[in-house]
């Protein structure tokens, strides 16, 4: 075991986060706490991605004209990546929160454990 | 670049097309457009297979000016062309057997919509096919994810909406999982595109360095889309998911979805990590363990369920164990047995659950064994494809099933350890297993109901042929798409090396 | 069903040990994997080396990120669009109040959340507004120039129209977006990306000359079809954001 994990602080900061995150989604009843620990989840891997990138004492991938010295810049790879993630959190998360407002009208709760004992209920009766 | 090299990035691209203008559309003309889009690209993708038959070689087709490793890339060969021609197909066949529950189950308002994710996701699908790049698989497994919620959605009740909550959140954690996965790999090698990156794999193995991390990554990438494809012990949101949705759209997620997830885990091992790396590697013993549970604890669900999609649900969790016990075993002649399972369990199950759905329609639309006495003879064509269906599932010879089962066995027998006998086991009581609970059901679906002693032979006959032609009349397509899975199952069946030569060519050229 | 019950228990206990084993792996591996910010790291390699050094010369774009994502990689954001449209595809098909059905109920819900033509908001918006859609629209323009693009333009431009709406309400908002203008901005813009890009990927593959002329003068004409696509993408993003929100609040739009 090195001691990387004192340099790559942003790194273990993420995976912190991450499992922060997937603990509450695993372990939250409200349906809203667990889209939230998601989207923390998510974020969490977007820092992770972001921070491969970073290279000491670079500026940001914007070039200036003429001839381009690659040492003055940090990668541009992982932002561009990083980007494409974001907007694919954001849209899931829509699509999740829309579905929790559905399932509210329906069943007026929020909590999953609670929905599905009143649909397997339902699915006795309809047996009987 | 010759012009049939042109199809893999059309068949992409034109489906998405199609479905943005599906959004300007109304019912009846998205339903055409979808139906025209289907037959296009299921032709192109024959005649890209053809070509390929005529001895043209595997090609990599640049997404852009700039060629690997800086721009983004495709690649076809024999085996992503033949699964590019099953999707297409399958869809088909699926959209058409359950027209009737389309209608009735979706909003008239929110037709395009149904069909604007059904397009979308069969552009998923092709990309993940196609991909050279593991970023693309990414973003395309989350296109996937949410068209896959889009089409359950689209019958709106509280099943459906539980059921998507629930797929939603397990499948958004193999995503996250996935893309750690992809991150590390980044970390690591620098590259996105799955050659360099086995490259880049195949020197860190060599040098012992960063070995650690390299394990990782392949257990999360492994994991992260098992998640997916509903391995045993994630496969917990698959029952509620299938059984509530619509019968095409449960034949199209059964059959399709989670193969493209197996597909692409298949192409990461072959691909993306390569054989010098995975062979033997702990994660494969791993995955087959899981699969063999999952042959055995799905079958054993399967028995205890009352509700014939329910059922079906279950029975996919058993089958998708045979996929990846034969990915498991290691071997190429295991993973080209997973492939054909991957084929033949795409054509049953989707004939299975439209013939579900029909039979729920003779049985006033309801679920329960216990109505569905008796259904078979009130709806012959849904009866002789459930009846095709269980004696594919079961294994019997001349139907696809036993193919399947027999390349499994010969290639768990081509393995002579502890592997073998594991799966050898598992097969053959997960095949009893099977046995019971199909032909349960079978003897239920043909048999008499109590009232119906007193009613005379000929009446019965009468009844039976003015239900036929009522159907010929007006469910046209259901009896097409009835026949025509039937018929795929037994040429499967009946000329399989075919099949199974074209699967062993494909994986030829695979790395 | 199983609050309060031993299974409960025993389910928080595993997945409390499920995580700590989990994140336990993860940092491990983390202690493993090259050291942060150097630039000799595995990551650095010539990819990135190229796209700094070659991305002006080739795209045209002094943003090497935009650069990057619009013209290198950009299979990847025709996919990243793509989610984008399913999703709000996906929201209309739960959300959507077809006109006429509980249009009342939802009026009377809305009204006791949201105040309706406050003042501070009519007075401070009327500034700021304008200010948001301008600033949102500068940094779509010139994402091939400087930090920004499309997708962080888009959501600016987004947010603005957004802030109009609930300064204003919801019929002077209809005025200028509607749902056939929606319809034909969002379908316009993704059929646009579309055949742009399939056009670029054709020619890119079978070796045809591009009619397309790139060029690198650094000002907002130049960088061949990045400056148009982005204004497609802000497109996309602003009205999927709009209309989720619209979904949301009233269960989709008035007209």
């Amino acid at each position: 075991m090195n001691n990387y994990m004192v340099t790559n602080l942003p790194e273990v900061a993420a995976i912190v986060l991450f499992g922060i995150g997937f603990s509450n989604l695993l372990l939250a009843r409200n349906l809203i706490k667990k889209i939230i620990g998601l989207n923390v989840m998510d974020t969490a891997i977007y820092l992770f991605l972001a921070a491969k990138g970073y290279v000491d004492d670079a500026a940001a991938p914007i070039v200036s004209a003429g001839t381009v010295d690659p040492d003055l810049y940090v990668n541009p790879v992982p932002s561009g990546l990083v980007l494409t993630g974001i907007v694919v959190s954001v849209s899931v998360t829509a699509v999740l929160l829309a579905l929790t407002v559905r399932l509210y009208e329906e069943f007026n709760t929020l909590d999953i454990d609670e929905i599905v004992h009143q649909l397997r209920r339902k699915d006795r009766e309809a047996m009987r | 670049m010759t012009l049939v090299q042109n199809v893999p990035a059309f068949s992409i691209l034109a489906p998405m097309l199609a479905g943005v203008v599906c959004l300007v559309l109304p019912a009846r003309a998205s339903h055409r457009l979808t139906n025209g889009v289907l037959v296009v690209l299921a032709l192109l993708s024959f005649l890209l297979l053809n070509s390929f038959w005529d001895g043209a070689p595997m090609f990599t087709y640049r997404m852009g000016h700039y060629g690997a490793p800086v721009g983004n890339e495709i690649r076809a060969g024999e085996l992503e062309a033949s699964m590019a021609f099953m999707f297409p197909v399958v869809m088909l066949l699926s959209l058409m057997g359950g027209r009737n529950h389309l209608r009735s189950d979706i909003g008239r308002s929110k037709v395009n919509l149904y069909y604007i994710s059904v397009l979308f996701l069969l552009s998923s699908m092709l990309a993940l096919t196609y991909t050279n790049d593991l970023f693309t698989a990414y973003v395309f497994v989350e296109i996937n994810t949410v068209t896959a919620c889009g089409i359950i959605i689209s019958k709106e009740d509280g099943y459906t909406l539980a059921a998507s909550m629930r797929y939603l959140i397990m499948s958004l954690l193999g995503s996250g999982l996935f893309l750690i996965g992809i991150c590390l790999i980044y970390g690591l090698t620098g590259h996105l595109l799955m050659p360099h990156i086995q490259e880049a794999v195949n020197h860190l193995a060599r040098s012992g360095s960063f070995l650690a991390p390299l394990q990782v990554t392949i257990a999360l990438l492994a994991v992260g889309l098992a998640l997916k494809s509903a391995l045993w012990p994630f496969h917990s949101w698959l029952a509620d998911a299938h059984s509530s949705a619509s019968a095409a759209s449960s034949a199209i997620l059964s059959g399709l979805v989670l193969k493209s997830f197996i597909f692409l885990m298949i192409k990461i091992f072959f691909r993306t990590v390569g054989p010098d790396v995975m062979t033997g590697h702990a994660i494969l013993n791993l995955l087959l363990v899981f699969g063999i549970l999952g042959m055995l604890l799905g079958s054993v669900n399967a028995l205890f369920e009352k509700d014939i999609k329910r059922m079906l649900a279950f029975s996919s969790v058993s089958q998708i164990g045979y996929i990846f016990c034969g990915i498991g075993l290691g071997t190429v002649a295991g993973v080209s047995a997973a492939l054909v399972q991957v084929v033949v369990h795409a054509v049953t199950k989707a004939m299975l659950f439209i013939s579900a759905g029909g039979l729920m329609d003779a049985s006033e639309g309801k679920k329960d064994f216990e109505a569905l006495r008796g259904a078979g003879r009130r709806d012959v064509a849904a009866g002789a494809a459930f009846a095709v269906g269980t004696l594919s599932m079961i294994g019997l010879p001349f139907f696809a099933g036993f193919i399947t089962k027999l390349t499994l066995v010969t290639a768990a027998a081509g393995t002579h350890d502890w592997r073998m006998y594991a799966s050898l086991t598992a097969i053959i009581l997960s095949t009893i297993l099977t046995a019971i609970y199909y032909i349960r059901i079978l003897s239920l679906i043909f048999g008499k109901e109590d009232s119906e002693e007193e009613v005379c032979e000929g009446q019965n006959r009468r009844i039976l042929f003015a239900h036929l032609r009522r159907q010929l009349s007006m469910d046209t397509e259901y009896l097409l798409a009835s026949f025509a899975l039937i018929v795929i199952n037994l040429w499967i069946g009946l000329r399989s090396d075919d099949l199974v030569a074209v699967i062993d060519a494909g994986l030829a050229t695979f790395q | 069903m199983f609050k309060g019950t031993r299974i409960q228990t025993l389910y928080n206990i595993l997945s409390i040990a499920f995580t700590m084993l989990l994140i336990g792996i993860l940092l491990y591996t983390v202690s493993e994997m090259p050291v942060m910010g150097d630039p000799l790291n595995p990551a650095n390699n010539e990819v990135a080396v190229h796209y700094l050094t070659n991305g002006a010369r080739e795209t045209g774009a002094r943003n090497a990120v935009t650069g990057m994502i619009l013209d290198y990689r950009a299979f990847d954001t025709l996919g990243e669009l793509c989610v984008l449209f399913v999703s709000a595809c996906s929201v209309y098909i739960l959300l959507r109040v077809d006109a006429g059905k509980k249009e009342e109920e939802v009026e009377a819900i809305d009204r006791r959340y949201e105040p309706r033509n406050d003042v501070i908001l009519n007075k401070a918006f009327l500034f700021l507004v304008p200010a948001v859609f301008l600033f949102g629209t500068y940094i779509t323009l010139t994402g091939h120039l400087s930090p920004g693009g499309g997708f962080s333009g888009g959501a600016i431009i987004g947010a603005g129209l957004l802030l109009y709406l609930n300064a204003f309400g919801l019929e002077k908002t209809e005025r200028f977006m509607h749902r056939i203008r929606y319809r034909r901005l969002n379908c316009g813009a993704l059929g646009f990306y579309f055949l742009a890009k399939g056009y670029s990927f054709f020619v890119g593959a079978n070796d045809i000359k591009s009619v397309i002329p790139i060029t690198n003068r650094g000002n907002i004409l130049s960088a061949g079809l990045i400056m148009p696509l982005n204004v497609c993408v802000a497109i996309v993003v602003a009205t999927t954001v709009y209309a989720v929100y619209l979904m949301f609040r009233k269960g989709g739009f008035n007209i």
